[in-house]
């Protein structure tokens, strides 16, 4: 079967290629064809990058039924559909019955046979995807910045379905070839109904967004959501992947206007009318100029939103990796003396920063996550809003963050576990709801005097879970479902954190209180796209990705160590102080691009935990209240 | 299998030529309407007097004309070759069913088939030896209510191809059912008097499924599917059939809805005036609806994924059935139905709605309340399964291997994970109401404490994470009511509804109660029903129930004050009353050991828990699945009864204890220590999947509880064991004083001296007078006590006699 589809000139016209099929009669096999074709062009170098992303363009210049890209988070997942997967039609002039294909397509044709003894039923499932939630504005824009800007193509949306299949069949016929790249302004500004569509989309837009909740897990966000509508293979997919999903673009205004007119109409008599709420109505079948439907085609887990690093697993990509490597104490160098610099001098404090910011969790034994290292940092400053200036020089260098004050009014009103509306039946998303490797920056500074009502207290409970077991149970009304997640939760404070913490450290600011505002003014924060900072960002991203062992030696002499500590003082090193002790070692060895633990590394962890521990005794007895 | 019909085609394209469709079409495709009459399936007759009721469960089914096979569809000939050559060809269009042999053979059904190793609730009363059906019409006859439920198993059991047909063509062999039951039942009780005619409800189609499996091949097919209410709505009325009205001669019409569309009559029949005829609302028939949504159990739910919901259909008498948070089996039709066309628009969407049109709702928690669980851990092993379970009873270490299976990551404490996981098999359950003592509890209580950062959180997630029903609470945040239920009035119907607190929801599971000491007095005396009895008693709003509940618990105070190890004494650091701690059938302690050998041990137990590779842990421990599954099983197929020695065995082991403290005037074991042993080697028993207890349960029932005695009930002054001292628990610096009242005590007594017997009010008083601080009676009672132990004296009554 020929399909022509060129892939590095835009022309995805994927979906025709059912129609060939189906032409020829030849209905089995012709799926695995089209999956296999599109995995093999987006593996050709550049095809990635051509195809437009529906992060970066927005949606009224996409042009509907084409291939585009959209790097995502699954953050519901709606029921199964069943779908007339191929069906005949018949002309109601010439009576010529036809067979069309109802794959990766939302709406079907005209005059469909019902009692066509052809028609196959199939299923496809629907996720609700968002962009991934906290992503820095660094991670979505150089994403961004590589994708040209291809699909500035007028909008078809205008022609009559006979137009389309009458071109696409005929690809000969096709338009100007649309050249990669920006196009020249005059072209598509020439053009009316492109002009058109530029001008009227946004304002409708706007003024529907104000009644439909898009749904987003963090407060403030905003950008395209999706309803992805995947083919096979549902069950690999997670809630809380996040995903690169390369699929077809549908927005066919047929889809908002079928679902007006089941608001509107409210006959007893149909069926279908009762089975739905409008709440659900709006929520399932929101207006497709808002939330557009991608037809999945392929689609890839992403391991990291880090644009600056390869998006395959590190193994693969031996020159990236030994080059970072190599890099990787220098830039460790650096990078403790900037964040030494933004800790008011403590240069210990910005140690164990550092190791917090590439701690991962790698492993779950049974109940137990294992390489969780959530940081207490005490003794902020409360001046010049310390706080938040740390917080942005944090989401400075990680791919996604997000800032929660401990207010009294954030912890009572916010909601930060999802939870389950059946009414709408849909996941309402919770703050909580974050893609791994989020950093979750929890400032406690902020906290007031008051009183913590139910809510409050749930959200309070949720946090000390998350941070002891790294997971969050989504309440589900009738029941709750655990669902694990990977989140590096850092705690500012001025005494010991309300909340528990694997590690506390205590800010010893080397600069005297009185000239901490003065100081904080003329922080010198790297420019956004440095060099410098970029290096940190992939140091950052690569740590966390390193495999890591430790051999039989190491493990005998770590062991002699622990039994000779106990045997000074028994009080003083307890099993939980070793669990610590050999996440500290891990992280030091990765923070420099060690990938098994070396006797240096050990007996550096153990200084630095030594000094630590010296540091929260001393600061116990300062503040007598401590417990 | 044509697909269901939509009305939206009619609407499309009411001209579009359908007889041109059916030229063409192999076989015929679209119904002309006129074989309507032609129908088997013909509702609304009624039978000596006894009205028949519409099934909107069905659908339409008189829709359905008679076709010959010979002469039309050859195809199908293979299908019903096996039926006899000779007779009818005549089958429903669409299908293989044959009315007339459908009939009969169900009747044969009804009349012949005997379950007598039937266990069903429903047939309690009945005699097993007797054809079932038949005396459930009896049933019928007597209290008239007109459904015949029939369980698929039976059926299939009797007759497969029947049971096939009926789970293909739900819609046309239900109605044929119906026929043949209700001809039944005339021809026998042919006076009785019923509503309307009876209505036959299959329920346990063998398809029995959880909804993920669900798909496009199970439209229009009898299924089966297990799930969870989460949102059941009002009632919907639905109409039957229009009533119409002429506004000129005052002529009425009736006219049926079909698939949802009335057929308005254009011209009165009388007056032949048209577009006259008005529909009258309060004279049409209404039948009654009601959505219900199903969501999927959590049990049946893959990790990390969202659960699933459909949307099921109740009709008539099945609507209020069944209220949200039940758990209920429903059988029904899987339906789908396309989205409805527009007129206006010329396209449609290409994706069905589905639902289901129940016909039998089955509560699969209902049952709980007679006490029965183990049905409801209806855990299906394959094959498979059971036999590599059964391969790994038979180990000799069997009960070391699941011990050490059980929180892998946590290092040591054998005996703690021993004693949990006998927790986690339970004992038998045994009845005494005949006796007049209910229920004995089946279920073990486990306390622990100990010292801080010795993983007792970790084991408690462990325990929750293991078994299906666990709940997890800290006692610093529980109120009674959080525990129990409290009584709210619902927001949205104004109804006073019973929200239920962790206890309840750990029925059948395990409630873990993390930070029991700081948990208030008043709330820790609501455990004190639940452990012994098991049931739970609310009065709130002039509401006062008693909610059976079996949760085995295992509670943990968290850590008493860490002290040096030249104090071997360790108490609860808050005196908990005696009756709480009686109910826990072991009691531990969790230490740190603090001996080199131990911390090497540690060391590599940690270091390699985090730097092995993943299948070198695997290798060494049994599947958390496996665990899970082998609990399961005992849990649902052992009950394992004392054997005579076992018997023997355990009345001296009680003998021992208590003559260990009786000498000392102390009480080392109550009778509580003898059911903890029983229920203990039950549970041993049940680990070895063991029908009968057999010493060696004894013996490791004995062991283990010595064990938790000997950890955290030692006097260690005697070495002896006295359960009195956990109640005692007092405090180092509580201790240190009560040491110095001793030694004032004693000084006292030897400057006075004279008689060797004194007063006890006396003394106390004398010791007030001369002391700067003040003494409570407690306080003296202590410092007595202390100089009895030291066989200085004794108390008798309220005299104190000087010893030597």
């Amino acid at each position: 079967n020929f399909i022509s589809f060129d892939l590095t000139n835009n022309r995805c016209v994927v979906i025709k290629s059912c129609f060939y099929m189906s032409h020829n009669n030849s209905t089995s096999g012709w799926e695995e064809k089209v999956v296999k074709f599109f995995k093999e062009q987006l593996k050709e170098k550049d095809a990635r990058t051509a195809v437009p992303s529906l992060n970066d363009v927005p949606l009224h210049y996409l042009k509907p039924n084409s291939l585009v890209k959209f790097r995502c988070f699954i953050q519901d997942m709606f029921d199964p559909e069943f779908y007339m997967g191929a069906y005949e039609t018949v002309d109601p002039s010439s009576k010529a019955k036809m067979m069309q294909c109802g794959k990766y397509k939302d709406v079907a044709e005209c005059s469909v046979d019902f009692h066509s003894s052809n028609t196959v039923n199939a299923e496809r499932q629907t996720f609700y995807c968002v962009p991934v939630p906290g992503e820095s504005p660094y991670a979505s824009e150089s994403q961004g910045r590589v994708v040209p800007s291809t699909s500035y193509a007028p909008s078809r949306q205008k022609r009559s379905y006979e137009d389309d299949d009458d071109m696409d069949t005929h690809p000969q016929k096709q338009r100007e070839p649309n050249s990669v790249g920006p196009q020249s302004p005059d072209n598509h500004h020439g053009n009316a109904d492109c002009k058109r569509q530029e001008t009227e989309a946004p304002s409708s837009q706007a003024a529907s967004a104000s009644h439909l909740d898009l749904n987003f897990p963090l407060p403030g966000e905003k950008g395209p959501s999706c309803l992805v509508k995947v083919y096979e293979d549902w069950d690999s997919f997670k809630l809380n992947d996040m995903l690169e999903v390369y699929g077809i673009l549908s927005v066919s205004p047929v889809l908002s206007v079928l679902a007006d007119e089941k608001e509107t109409s409210s006959s007893l008599l149909d069926p279908t009318d009762s089975m739905e709420t409008a709440a659900e109505q709006r929520v399932h079948c929101p207006p497709a100029s808002l939330v557009p439907r991608l037809h999945l085609v392929h689609s890839q887990r992403l391991l990291h939103n880090n644009p600056l690093m390869p998006l395959t697993v590190m193994e693969q990509n031996t020159a990236f990796l030994s080059s970072t490597l190599s890099e990787m104490a220098a830039v460790r160098a650096e990078l403790l003396t900037y964040f030494t610099h933004v800790l008011l001098g403590d240069t210990l404090a910005a140690e164990y920063l550092i190791l917090h910011l590439i701690s991962n969790v790698y492993n779950r034994r049974d109940v137990l996550p294992l390489g969780k290292f959530t940081l207490n940092l005490s003794g902020c400053p409360t001046v010049g809003s310390y706080t938040e200036r740390l917080y942005h020089i944090i989401q400075q260098l990680v791919p996604s963050s997000f800032y929660l004050g401990m207010t009294l009014q954030n912890l009572n009103q916010m909601r930060l576990v999802p939870k389950k509306d059946y009414v709408a039946n849909r996941l309402v998303s919770g703050a909580l709801q974050v893609p791994k490797n989020t950093s979750l920056f929890l400032d406690e500074t902020r906290l007031e005097q008051g009183q913590l009502d139910t809510a409050g207290v749930h959200n309070v409970t949720a946090l000390g879970n998350l941070i002891s077991w790294q997971k969050v149970d989504y309440d589900f009304n009738f029941h709750q479902m655990e669902f694990p997640c990977n989140v590096n939760v850092l705690v500012t404070s001025e005494g010991r954190s309300l909340l528990p913490s694997d590690c506390q450290i205590h800010l010893q600011p080397q600069i005297p209180p009185s000239q901490i505002e003065e100081y904080l003014s003329s922080l010198h924060v790297p420019s956004d796209s440095s060099s410098q900072v970029n290096k940190f960002r992939i140091f950052l991203g690569v740590a966390r990705l390193l495999d890591y062992s430790i051999s039989d030696e190491v493990t005998k002499s770590v062991e002699d160590d622990f039994v000779d500590m106990r045997k000074d003082d028994p009080q003083s090193v307890s099993a939980e102080d070793l669990h610590r002790m050999l996440v500290v070692a891990r992280l030091l060895s990765l923070s420099l691009g060690q990938t098994t633990l070396c006797r240096d590394s050990w007996m550096r962890a153990k200084h630095i935990e030594m000094q630590r521990k010296t540091r929260v005794e001393q600061q116990k007895c300062v503040n007598g209240n401590e417990p | 299998m044509a697909m269901p019909t939509s009305p939206g085609t009619d609407l499309l394209s009411p001209a579009a030529p359908q007889d041109t469709s059916l030229l063409s079409s192999p076989r015929p495709s679209v119904l002309p309407p006129d074989v309507d009459m032609s129908s088997p399936l013909m509702y609304g007759t009624p039978i000596r007097g006894t009205p028949a009721r519409q099934r909107p469960d069905l659908g339409s089914v008189r829709k359905a004309p008679q076709v010959d096979l010979q002469s039309e569809q050859p195809v199908s000939d293979a299908t019903v070759g096996s039926e006899p050559s000779g007779g009818q060809r005549l089958v429903i269009w669409g299908t293989d069913v044959n009315v007339n042999i459908c009939k009969e053979k169900f009747q044969r059904f009804v009349q012949r088939f005997v379950d007598p190793t039937s266990t069903e609730d429903e047939n309690a009363g009945l005699d097993l030896n007797e054809p079932l059906y038949s005396q459930k019409l009896e049933e019928i006859s007597v209290v008239g209510d007109p459904v015949l439920n029939v369980n698929c198993r039976h059926l299939q059991s009797f007759d497969a191809e029947l049971y096939r047909q009926l789970v293909s063509y739900p819609q046309e062999v239900i109605p044929t059912f119906d026929m043949a039951i209700n001809d039944l039942f005339f021809d026998r009780f042919p006076d009785s008097f019923l509503e309307y005619q009876i209505q036959v409800r299959p329920y346990n189609a063998l398809k029995t499924r959880n909804m993920r499996s669900l798909n496009p091949e199970d439209i229009d097919q009898l299924i089966t599917i297990s799930g969870m209410v989460i949102r059941t709505s009002q009632l919907i009325p639905e109409m039957q059939e229009a009533f119409f009205q002429c506004s000129i001669c005052g002529a009425s019409a009736r006219v049926e809805v079909d698939r949802g569309r009335i057929a308005e009559p254009a011209a009165c029949r009388h007056c032949n005036v048209s577009h006259s005829m008005a529909l009258i609302h309060n004279r049409s028939l209404f039948s009654d609806k009601q959505m219900v949504k199903i969501q999927e159990s959590p049990e049946d739910m893959p990790a990390g994924q969202t659960p699933h919901t459909i949307v099921v259909y109740a009709h008539n008498d099945l609507v209020d059935k069944v209220q949200p948070g039940d758990r209920i089996n429903i059988t029904g039709i899987y339906r789908a139905v396309p989205m409805r066309a527009n007129p206006l628009q010329s396209s449609v969407k290409s994706v069905y709605k589905t639902h289901i049109d129940v016909i039998h709702f089955r509560k699969t928690d209902e049952k709980r309340l007679h006490g029965l669980d183990e049905d409801a851990e209806q855990k299906l092993f394959t094959e498979d399964r059971v036999q590599s379970l059964k391969e790994l009873s038979l180990k000799p270490d069997v009960y070391e291997r699941l011990a050490s299976a059980l929180a892998p990551s946590i290092y040591e404490h054998e005996d703690i994970k021993k004693g949990i996981l006998l927790q986690l098999f339970g004992g038998s359950r045994k009845d005494f109401s005949q006796t007049g003592r209910g229920h004995f509890r089946a279920e073990v209580n486990i306390l622990l404490c100990g010292d801080p950062g010795t993983s007792k959180s970790q084991l408690l997630q462990y325990v929750y994470n293991l078994v299906p029903r666990g709940q997890y609470t800290s006692g610093k945040g529980s109120s009674a009511v959080g525990l129990t239920a409290y009584v709210m009035k619902d927001p949205e119907t104004r109804q006073l509804v019973l929200q239920t607190g962790a206890l309840v929801l750990s029925d059948n599971g395990i409630c873990c109660i993390d930070e029991f000491d700081k948990m208030s007095d008043n709330t820790r005396s609501v455990l004190h029903e639940v452990m012994e009895q098991q049931t739970l008693s609310i009065a709130k709003q002039h509401v006062i129930l008693a909610l059976p509940v079996s949760v085995p618990h295992r509670v943990r105070p968290s850590p008493c004050p860490s002290r040096t190890v030249s104090v071997p004494h360790r108490v609860l650091p808050s005196p908990c009353p005696l009756c709480l701690f009686l109910r826990f059938d072991l009691i531990f302690l969790m230490l740190d050991p603090q001996d080199e050998a131990y911390d090497r041990r540690l060391a590599h137990h940690l270091v390699s828990l985090y730097y092995h590779g993943e299948e070198q842990m695997e290798e060494e421990f049994l599947d958390m699945s496996v665990l899970k599954d082998y609990i399961a099983y005992a849990r649902t197929y052992i009950s394992p009864r004392l054997s005579e020695e076992a018997s023997q065995a355990l009345i001296e082991a009680y003998v021992d204890m208590r003559k260990i403290g009786s000498g000392r005037g102390m009480v080392s074991a109550y009778p509580r220590q003898l059911e903890s042993l029983i229920r203990l080697s039950e549970a041993h028993a049940k680990v070895r999947f063991s029908e009968r207890v057999e010493t060696i349960d004894v013996e490791e029932a004995k062991r283990l509880h010595r064990e938790a005695l000997k950890q955290s009930a030692t006097d260690p002054r005697t070495g002896f064991v006295d359960i009195s001292i956990l109640t005692t628990g007092m405090s180092a610096t509580a201790r240190k004083r009560k040491e110095e009242v001793a030694q004032a005590l004693k000084k006292m007594i030897q400057t006075k001296a004279r008689t060797p017997a004194m007063k006890y009010q006396q003394l106390l008083e004398e010791l007030r007078a001369q002391s700067e601080t003040a003494v409570t009676k407690e306080l003296f009672d202590e410092a007595l006590r202390a100089l009895a132990d030291e066989d200085y004296l004794t108390v008798t009554g309220k005299t104190v006699r000087l010893l030597a």
